[in-house]
């Protein structure tokens, strides 16, 4: 199933690996930060109604 | 109703909500499909060998680095015209997505270049001004980080953000205005002549529909972090007084 990527394997694998950590990076970020703002204006808005 | 309606806050988040998961659906299905193609049923070039591969991850990020860029500057432009708060937050949310775009195109092209040029880096027109874009998104996220008035911070970062859109456009059409350099061509091209070959090209569009949908897709979802963060600061303030 995985490709021949012949003497150039390491570049191929490493260019991917690369690329799919930072993705992964900044959609995880992103998700983790709108959760945590989110909460601390649900934690705002119920102070302020009381 | 008017289109400027939809950049009030409120309607903002309400329109979002919903279309949010299928964007990122999309975007995944799109980058799944797009790079299992391009990696598993695409053959080798008889030139670059099995380094081809590195297409379907360096030009999508490489676009859309500079698309972020320009996608901020008319954001700005909004911004500093008709003062709506949204577009402000939005070219905001999308400088780290662009930030990692072009880090994906530097890295990439670092790697791919080491086997065809025997270099990493060269100081080549496009991978010159592809390093300053780079610096132009780490010094426009600073000066949002640096300035507490959030009005003051999004005039400012607008400013810096028509400066950037110079090197955001040489860095687009640097192969075409020095003719010198490691780098080739545009990869992508309407002369048929110029273009890739078909069997890496319909596989590298699937893996740019799936860059510019999950760019979609994090914007809206950093805009509405950044409006929530700025309602949150509306409150603080409210209690103070």
């Amino acid at each position: 199933m995985i490709p021949d990527l012949g003497k150039y394997g390491f570049e191929v694998a490493s260019a991917y690996a690369v690329s799919i950590l930072l993705l992964l990076v900044i959609v995880g970020l992103s998700w983790r930060q709108s959760v945590a703002q989110r909460r601390v204006l649900e934690a705002a808005e119920a102070r302020k109604n009381g | 109703m008017s289109l400027w309606e939809y950049a009030n806050p409120k309607k903002f988040m309400g329109w979002t909500g919903p279309i949010l998961p299928w964007a990122f659906g999309a975007a995944g299905l799109c980058l799944v499909v797009g790079l299992f193609w391009g990696f598993f049923l695409t053959p080798d070039d008889f030139r670059q060998g099995s380094t081809v591969k590195i297409i379907y991850l360096h030009v999508p990020a490489a676009l859309m680095a500079i698309n972020a860029w320009m996608m901020m500057l008319v954001a700005s432009l909004i911004w500093l015209v008709r003062r709506h708060h949204v577009s402000a937050l939005a070219a905001k949310a999308a400088a780290p997505v662009g930030i990692t775009m072009t880090l994906i195109a530097l890295m990439t092209g670092a790697i791919w270049g080491q086997p065809m040029w025997g270099t990493y880096w060269a100081w080549d027109p496009r991978l010159t001004s592809f390093l300053i874009l780079f610096l132009f998104y780490l010094g426009y996220m600073a000066l949002w980080a640096a300035i507490d008035d959030p009005d003051t911070a999004a005039d400012l970062t607008s400013v810096l953000c028509m400066v950037g859109s110079v090197f955001a456009l040489l860095s687009r059409y640097a192969v075409n205005f020095w003719n010198q350099g490691l780098h080739q061509g545009a990869s992508l091209s309407l002369d048929k002549e110029e273009n890739v070959s078909d069997v890496f090209f319909f596989p590298l569009l699937v893996c740019i529909a799936g860059f510019v949908l999950l760019f979609f897709a994090l914007v809206l979802l950093r805009t509405r972090t950044e409006i929530r963060a700025r309602r949150v600061r509306a409150l603080q303030l409210s209690e103070v007084r």
